[in-house]
């Protein structure tokens, strides 16, 4: 038992390594010891999503995990998914929508969004609501949020041939 | 907890009136200082609970217990991680059952066909928790460990008439589900016990089931919520199960209403079975709704949980 503990983990695919507290949550860790400053702290109980980052391939609440947890994971912010080209195509389309104003959601916005078309390629609109139902946004009243996400899923499957 | 309203608005804690230990002057929403153990096997777990029975927590995924921490609802010494520990997820066939390992995503269930095939109340459930984040993290033994209230998940296993395997270094024990819970947050899990699996018996092949809930936004904490099973054959309803939850501080099963649903068309006798769920709900009011609303909805609940095991959409 220890009150801080040594993890090794992988951040945007850059190897790190850190002895952290073992109360620091993960979107603690990312803004204050790794400078990561795109994932915000909202609420800090897990129901605004505006920390929501990927570990280990899966959407996940920064707030709600400790960096002590993560020795040997992998984790992806949304400075890794932006350097990457992964989601150039939705931060086009949520610029194009104006699917923005403050911006304070948008980082976790974006990662959600990415597992909802890796998951459901075509996705209606009550199942993009759905899927976003845990990222507040408190600017723009979802419309354009949701408009942008079915406008790149339709350019996605256009690309693929699809429908 | 990771659903609004938050645990402080549920609970009135804050303020004040709060009782715990305030955060520290600079941390808005942190955890407590705490000891972290990454627990390689049972058996580490087991001894770590057995020396600090009333300062150790076990952190499975973490989505209700790390809020309470943030809010500081709870401040246990010493967390234990039983994320690293193997074989605790599995989903498999069991005696022509099923068992569900107590490290077992929500995501990985809601997508598992063997779940879907074997116990589709509980595939029905699996979208109503919280969110899609929520759900890749939050585990099926840390839901019935925490046993919120409001929660699916311990409601469907006294609906499923599942069996919970709880372990410790004293041994193992098998309890059923509708002994397990026993009020707000109350399990018949000791200290030093952790939930390792659970089982469901074979379901009857004209096992029917149905799950619903009310809530105000997609994914909150429901207002009130039905988990329902029965046999269907022609209409009738044979030993319906209703068990429903947020009305109370555990699952509660209607035992009075199912019972006048009776042995004739389940849907003439919708009347009679909301009429006797008096008898099976004392709802308390809460910030959502008051108690005479509460029952309000769960005879409304009830009616539509009936007509959707007749409808046979399992």
């Amino acid at each position: 038992m220890s009150d801080a503990i040594d993890i090794r983990l992988t951040v945007n695919g850059e190897p790190v390594a850190r002895h952290v507290p073992a109360r620091q949550n993960l979107v603690d860790f990312l803004r204050e010891e790794l400078g990561l400053t795109g994932t915000r702290a909202g609420c800090e109980h897990g129901v605004c999503g505006a920390c929501t980052v990927r570990v280990d391939g899966a959407a996940t609440r920064a707030c709600l995990i400790f960096a002590a947890q993560l020795d040997g994971a992998r984790v992806d912010t949304i400075e890794g998914l932006s350097e990457s080209g992964e989601i150039a195509d939705l931060q086009a389309a949520f610029h194009a929508r104006n699917a923005l104003q403050c911006g304070f959601c948008t980082a976790g916005m974006l990662v959600t969004t990415a597992e909802l078309l890796r998951d459901i390629p075509a996705p209606s609109r009550a199942e993009i609501r759905d899927h976003l139902s845990g990222n507040y946004c408190r600017c723009t009243g979802y419309h354009a949020i949701v408009d942008a996400i079915e406008t790149v899923a339709r350019q996605r499957c256009a690309a693929k041939g699809g429908t | 907890m990771a659903r609004g309203p938050g645990a402080r608005e549920r609970f009135g804690v804050g303020g004040e009136d709060a009782k715990l230990p305030a955060p520290d002057e600079e941390d808005a929403l942190k955890a407590p200082r705490l000891g972290y153990v990454r627990a390689r096997s049972l058996d580490e777990v087991f001894a770590v609970l057995a020396a600090e029975p009333d300062e150790a927590k076990v952190l499975a995924g973490g989505q209700s217990l790390v809020p309470a921490l943030n809010m500081r609802l709870l401040a246990p010494r010493l967390l234990v991680d039983i994320n690293g520990i193997a074989g605790l997820d599995g989903i498999a066939e069991h005696g022509g059952g099923l068992r569900i390992g107590a490290l077992a995503r929500h995501a990985a269930i809601g997508r598992s066909p063997l779940i879907a095939r074997l116990a589709p109340l509980i595939h029905q459930a699996i979208p109503h928790i919280a969110h899609p984040a929520i759900r890749n993290r939050g585990t099926f033994g840390g839901s019935l460990a925490q046993a919120d209230p409001a929660a699916e998940l311990p409601a469907c296993t006294v609906a499923l008439d599942a069996v919970i395997h709880v372990a410790s270094a004293r041994g193992q024990r098998a309890i059923p589900a509708r002994h397990f819970f026993k009020g707000l947050y109350e399990t018949a899990l000791a200290p030093d016990e952790v939930v390792i699996a659970v089982d469901f018996p074979e379901p009857a092949s004209s096992m029917r089931s149905a799950f619903m809930e009310l809530v105000r936004r997609r994914g909150d904490y429901a207002m009130l919520g039905l988990a329902a099973t029965a046999r269907v054959a022609s209409g009738v309803l044979r030993e319906p199960r209703l068990v429903f939850f947020g009305v109370g501080g555990m699952p509660i099963e209607a035992a009075m209403a199912a019972a006048a649903l009776g042995e004739g068309a389940a849907l003439e006798r919708i009347a009679a079975a909301q009429q006797a769920l008096d008898q099976d709900l004392d709802p308390a009011g809460d910030l959502q709704a008051d108690a005479a609303m509460k029952l309000h909805l769960a005879r409304v609940l009830l009616a539509r949980g009936v007509r959707a095991l007749v409808g046979g959409a399992a």
